[in-house]
């Protein structure tokens, strides 16, 4: 074959193939998603208090994605090197951008399934109250986080694929990363939620700071992907 | 390159330049800091922490900076010089160590004068994230494989960690400066300096610069050599199977 995908048409099928793939196993449905909501509850034992809870419930919606992040990075790319995958579509003459947009855009629309739920069960289980200008707020803070989150997550599960030991390294090389994105997105979710005296309209800067994140380290991702899973 | 090619003697007329350099402005800084500056109007004796403080902080981010424009040099460069990879893993080591220096000697420091050993400031937390994101370098460079896949993967870690200091930076001062009006460290900056303090202070920055440039000579040599042993024993290893499949024919 002389020539060569587009990048949009290799993430397009890396990313269903991902997808199919959690469709068939339902390993992130039926292992990850109770382990978030398990923390959900864990974190109502520690802090034991209705009122802190409904004041710092963006932040632990926040934290209980970056902990479920961490296991989906694995999972995505467990599915690869398992049957050396990953380097197949090396191989095959794959854009590794390709992969590296396809593989986050799977791991995007898992998470944001993810989130659904959490902020589903900050409601019932924190008490939180969410109102209707305050609710674009969210959709727009969950959309542009989840992009940063999975973005940054793919490009350092990439480097952490494959040999032995390497999953230990994957916690210490991503979460000092997506600091910004925990500080912004619960921020901007506190701001949706009205919660500590918040205004709406304090989260908007926020939004800003997640985009700007999200584009940074898309773009970085694109130009170092290929590198970092080079073997 | 061989192994034979190095001499033991590591030493070169330009290390022990520096070296000198070092131990003499470090002699410098200890006898001023200790003894010749004042005390502070405000804080008193506390204020000797500064000397060791600042000078710390101050080779820690160079030390960032040289390895991000190693590692740079080493992705742009034709020739992939393993060099310029040695040299950016030396910096991040010796980096690391004046890190800590640096949030430890701080946080004492602010123990005394602030009454507190950590504060949600921007620079410091930033200082904490570099930390943690240097540690995680280092361990990228540990994963082993070929001097090349290291030199790659750290390379471009390195550069990633350029991205991701400006922007825990700012969001960090974004975060405090919605939470916190005044910060702790705020206000500092128009403290009126004594001529003595001001010039043992400028000594110590010179002094901890020559220790760190001394560190990573030195230390780059090591890894040259360590890199050099490797590949002489993958050397070894594959004369060793060749002798072999000679002998079974």
């Amino acid at each position: 074959m002389s020539t060569q995908l587009s990048l949009g048409r290799v993430a397009r099928a890396v990313a269903a193939k991902d997808l199919r793939i959690e469709m068939r196993s339902r390993v992130v449905v039926n292992q990850v998603f109770p382990f978030a909501g398990l923390v959900m509850v864990m974190f109502a034992f520690a802090l034991d208090n209705d009122d802190v809870l409904t004041r710092v419930a963006g932040g632990l919606v926040w934290l209980a994605t970056l902990f479920s992040l961490i296991v989906i990075i694995q999972r995505s790319f467990a599915v690869d090197t398992a049957d050396g995958a990953l380097e197949a579509q090396r191989v095959a003459g794959l854009d590794p951008a390709g992969i590296f947009v396809g593989k986050a855009l799977a791991v995007m629309v898992q998470l944001v399934t993810l989130e659904i739920m959490l902020f589903v069960a900050a409601v019932v289980l924190y008490r939180v109250q969410l109102h209707a200008d305050g609710a674009v707020l969210l959709v727009t803070c969950v959309l542009s986080a989840t992009a940063g989150l999975s973005l940054v997550g793919t490009l350092y599960g990439g480097l952490t694929a494959g040999s032995r030991g390497r999953e230990t390294l994957l916690p210490l090389l991503m979460l000092p990363v997506v600091a910004p994105v925990l500080i912004g997105a619960t921020r901007a979710t506190e701001s949706a939620f009205t919660s500590g005296g918040a205004a709406v309209s304090d989260g908007w800067p926020w939004v800003g700071v997640l985009v700007v994140f999200a584009a940074v380290f898309g773009l970085g991702g694109i130009l170092s992907f290929g590198s970092l899973i080079e073997e | 390159m061989d192994a034979q090619t190095f001499n033991a003697r590591v030493a070169t007329p330009t290390t022990r330049l520096v070296g000198a350099m070092a131990i003499v402005s470090l002699a410098w800084v200890v006898i001023g800091g200790l003894f010749i500056t004042p005390k502070d109007v405000d804080q008193g004796d506390a204020v000797r922490i500064m000397y060791v403080h600042v000078p710390t902080a101050w080779v820690a981010y160079l030390a960032f900076i040289v390895t991000a424009v190693a590692s740079a040099c080493w992705l742009l460069s034709r020739k992939h010089s393993m060099g310029f990879d040695r040299v950016a893993g030396a910096s991040a080591e010796v980096g690391v160590v004046f890190m800590a220096m640096t949030l430890l000697s701080g946080s004492l420091w602010g123990r005394i004068t602030w009454g507190t050993y950590w504060a949600w400031d921007p620079r410091l937390t930033t200082t904490s994230f570099l930390l943690v994101t240097y540690i995680g370098y280092l361990a990228v460079r540990g994963l082993g494989g070929s001097l090349e896949q290291r030199a790659r993967r750290s390379a471009v870690i390195a550069l990633l960690a350029v991205l991701e200091i400006p922007l825990v930076h700012f969001s960090v001062l974004m975060w405090r400066s919605l939470h916190q009006k005044a910060s702790v460290l705020s206000g500092d900056g128009d403290i009126k300096m004594d001529g003595s303090m001001l010039t043992t202070l400028l000594v110590g920055v010179i002094g901890f610069t020559m220790t760190f440039a001394w560190l990573v000579l030195h230390r780059q040599r090591v890894l040259a050599m360590q890199d050099a042993m490797q590949m002489t024993q993958l050397d070894a290893a594959l004369r060793e199977r060749a002798d072999e499949s000679k002998g079974l024919k």
